[in-house]
């Protein structure tokens, strides 16, 4: 098998909205703010006692499921994690869904026997958020050997956290994926905390990117609260995985914007490295970047009322039947 | 029908899925140009490629789980793991993924993987490489799990195995890869949760599965020449579990024996024993007893080995013992 030199790409033009559609745009705009708002809304929820069990918010990274959404088509295929509602949205995901299912209705995405650290939707390729963090690198280059056996010409992104980077299938799943060039991106979100462990703390290098070189793939680092920055890495590692020239690790540098979960208020982050983080909003970035306001406020009232439609499609949804779910248990 | 081997009956099964469906695909170390271990997946790799017989770096939890992300796909991969023993490696890829993805995604991801390996002890390959782990998959919900004794069983269950829509632990043991039998020339498959009465009789029931069939066979004809009758159940696959005909056997004789290699302890036999007593207890001549392997590990030394496992003697004593 030969193998290509990996290198590191340099980004190029950094800042520089060349090339990206306005429809781009406006769409990676529309996804951000999307799911900015689902997650406050969520958490709302939340405290109101509609949702229960775990919640990860996705806020203050949502630049990066909007950026890759956008490289990739509806057939492409997306492994997401436990922190997984803007890849849900940025995918495709239909709120009414969303909210059901994270409510634990019978009208959600899994009919309410996964939760929010399951959404998984078949029509959007989206293969499934994950509660076992690391799970999905495996998942996401099986997904492309299996690609690759049916002959398919598709990518698939597969979404993970610098915590995951630590378990031993981040080693096995970069190296299955490069050995068999398969059609995968790995898109490691560097939110700089495995819970509350902080990079420095848990890496002898915190250089993450550069793993991908010692694997046979290229690693490239890139802005992860600038939608287009991410864009722009992911397209063209789309078209590598899709030339049949194999797998790259995007190392894509953000912070949450609270604690681990809607119950962890996050005492142990640096409040000052947050401000700083938190000045660069995605939603500001990307904002600014689009000249037409007008058209922003208009995205910006229509999924408010979309979100206000699926939350309450989500209250009125019925409760699962346990009647329908005790006959539904398969005798092995 | 052809006489054949056991592993010369799951290699054709391989062959003849694999022609027919272009997405069946088999993953696993050393199973292309080497044929594998125990020659399952021989000439495979000749025919398919490497695209389809893909020797794996040495990584159970990856290639385990990337089987599970490739049947998410739309694919249908044989993960072929080489002792039984080394599935505690990619336990995660098994319990939490395979076993849960389609229920957890409400019915929209199924797993249609096959996982094939072997277990059991004989052969003076020590602690790690001889165990019957059977147990650990029979308490996940989610996993089927077959465990085939002959060559005919073992070809009709691979190929509804392969077909089948569920994850399924294919689970051989390296004993039988060597003994022979009859399989029909022309393609057929056995469904999976079918026991098979491998032979009638009306005093005791063996149920069993796996190596331990042959030797309850054995044990039932040196009974025969005693004046009592044994029938012997093979389960085939312990999930689906047929307690049908298990009961109905157990009805029969009235008396039961459950023989495995496992452990007793926390082994099927004692769940079946209980099922059996739940649903059968007045019909049933005395409790429900078990022949199990130790509780141990297993020795390296070739005596200490048997010791550990139930003999053909041990199944007599049993049977004589409650008739």
């Amino acid at each position: 098998m030969s193998k290509k030199s990996p290198q590191k790409e340099a980004v190029k033009k950094k800042g520089s909205t060349k090339g990206v559609s306005q429809e781009l745009l406006l769409q990676m705009y529309r996804n951000v703010y999307a799911t900015r708002q689902f997650e406050l809304k969520c958490m709302d929820l939340y405290r109101q006692g509609f949702i229960r069990g775990y919640l990860h918010p996705y806020l203050g990274e949502e630049a990066i499921a909007a950026g890759v959404c956008a490289a990739i088509s509806r057939d492409d295929f997306i492994v997401s994690t436990h922190r997984g509602h803007g890849h849900c949205i940025s995918k495709g995901g239909d709120f009414k869904r969303m909210v059901a299912e994270i409510m634990g209705k019978a009208t959600g995405y899994c009919k309410g026997l996964g939760g929010s650290m399951h959404i998984f939707s078949k029509e959007d390729n989206n293969l499934g958020a994950n509660g076992i963090v690391g799970a999905g690198l495996s998942l996401g280059a099986g997904a492309a050997m299996g690609i690759k056996v049916k002959k398919e010409k598709k990518v698939v992104v597969v979404f993970f956290s610098d915590g995951a980077a630590n378990q031993g299938l981040f080693a096995e799943s970069m190296n299955f994926a490069a050995t068999f060039d398969l059609p995968v991106i790995f898109m490691l979100e560097n939110n700089h905390y495995a819970v509350s462990t902080p990079v420095e703390c848990s890496f002898g290098n915190c250089d993450l990117a550069c793993k991908g070189p010692a694997y046979g793939m290229p690693g490239i680092c890139v802005e992860g609260n600038d939608a287009v920055e991410v864009y722009k890495v992911t397209k063209s590692a789309a078209e590598r995985a899709l030339n049949g020239e194999g797998p790259t690790l995007i190392e894509a540098k953000t912070y949450r914007h609270g604690g681990h979960h809607v119950n962890d208020p996050g005492l142990y982050m640096d409040q000052e490295v947050l401000s700083a983080w938190k000045a660069k909003d995605p939603l500001d970035i990307l904002g600014k970047k689009i000249k037409n306001k007008k058209k922003l406020k208009a995205i910006e009232e229509q999924v408010d009322r979309e979100l206000e439609e699926g939350i309450e499609f989500a209250k009125n949804s019925p409760e699962p039947s346990v009647d329908e779910f005790l006959a539904s248990i398969p005798n092995y | 029908m052809t006489e054949m081997m056991y592993r010369e009956a799951l290699n054709r099964a391989h062959f003849e899925e694999m022609r027919r469906d272009p997405t069946v695909f088999v993953m696993g170390e050393n199973i292309g140009k080497r044929g594998g271990s125990y020659q399952v997946t021989v000439g495979l790799f000749d025919e398919f490629g490497a695209e389809r017989v893909i020797d794996t770096p040495l990584a159970e939890a990856s290639f385990t789980g990337a089987g599970v992300g490739a049947a998410l796909a739309g694919a249908r991969p044989i993960v072929d793991i080489l002792f039984v023993d080394f599935t505690t490696v990619p336990m995660d890829a098994i319990v939490n993924q395979a076993a849960k993805y389609e229920f957890m995604s409400g019915g929209q991801g199924q797993v249609p993987m096959v996982l094939r390996t072997q277990g059991g002890a004989g052969n003076g390959l020590a602690a790690q490489h001889s165990q019957s782990l059977e147990a650990l998959f029979y308490h996940i919900p989610g996993l089927k799990l077959v465990m085939p004794s002959t060559p005919y069983d073992a070809y009709g269950l691979l190929v509804s195995s392969i077909r089948d829509n569920q994850p399924t632990i294919f689970l051989e043991h390296k004993l039988l890869y060597m003994t022979k039998g009859e399989v029909p020339d022309e393609e057929f498959s056995i469904p999976l949760g079918e026991a098979d009465v491998k032979k009638e009789g009306d005093d005791v029931t063996l149920l069993t599965y796996s190596y331990m069939t042959l030797k309850c066979l054995e044990a039932a004809e040196l009974l025969e020449k005693e004046g009592i009758s044994v029938e012997v159940v093979d389960l085939r696959t312990l999930k689906p579990l047929d307690e049908k005909t298990i009961l109905e056997s157990a009805r029969k004789t009235g008396n039961v024996i459950i023989v495995h290699e496992a452990c007793k302890r926390g082994g099927v036999g004692g769940d079946i024993a209980a099922m059996i007593m739940e649903e059968a207890y007045d019909d049933l001549d005395g409790p429900v007893s078990r022949v199990c392997g130790l509780d141990t590990s297993i020795p390296y030394n070739l005596e200490l080995e048997k010791v550990c496992i139930p003999t053909v003697e041990d199944i007599i004593e049993a049977v004589i013992k409650i008739t």
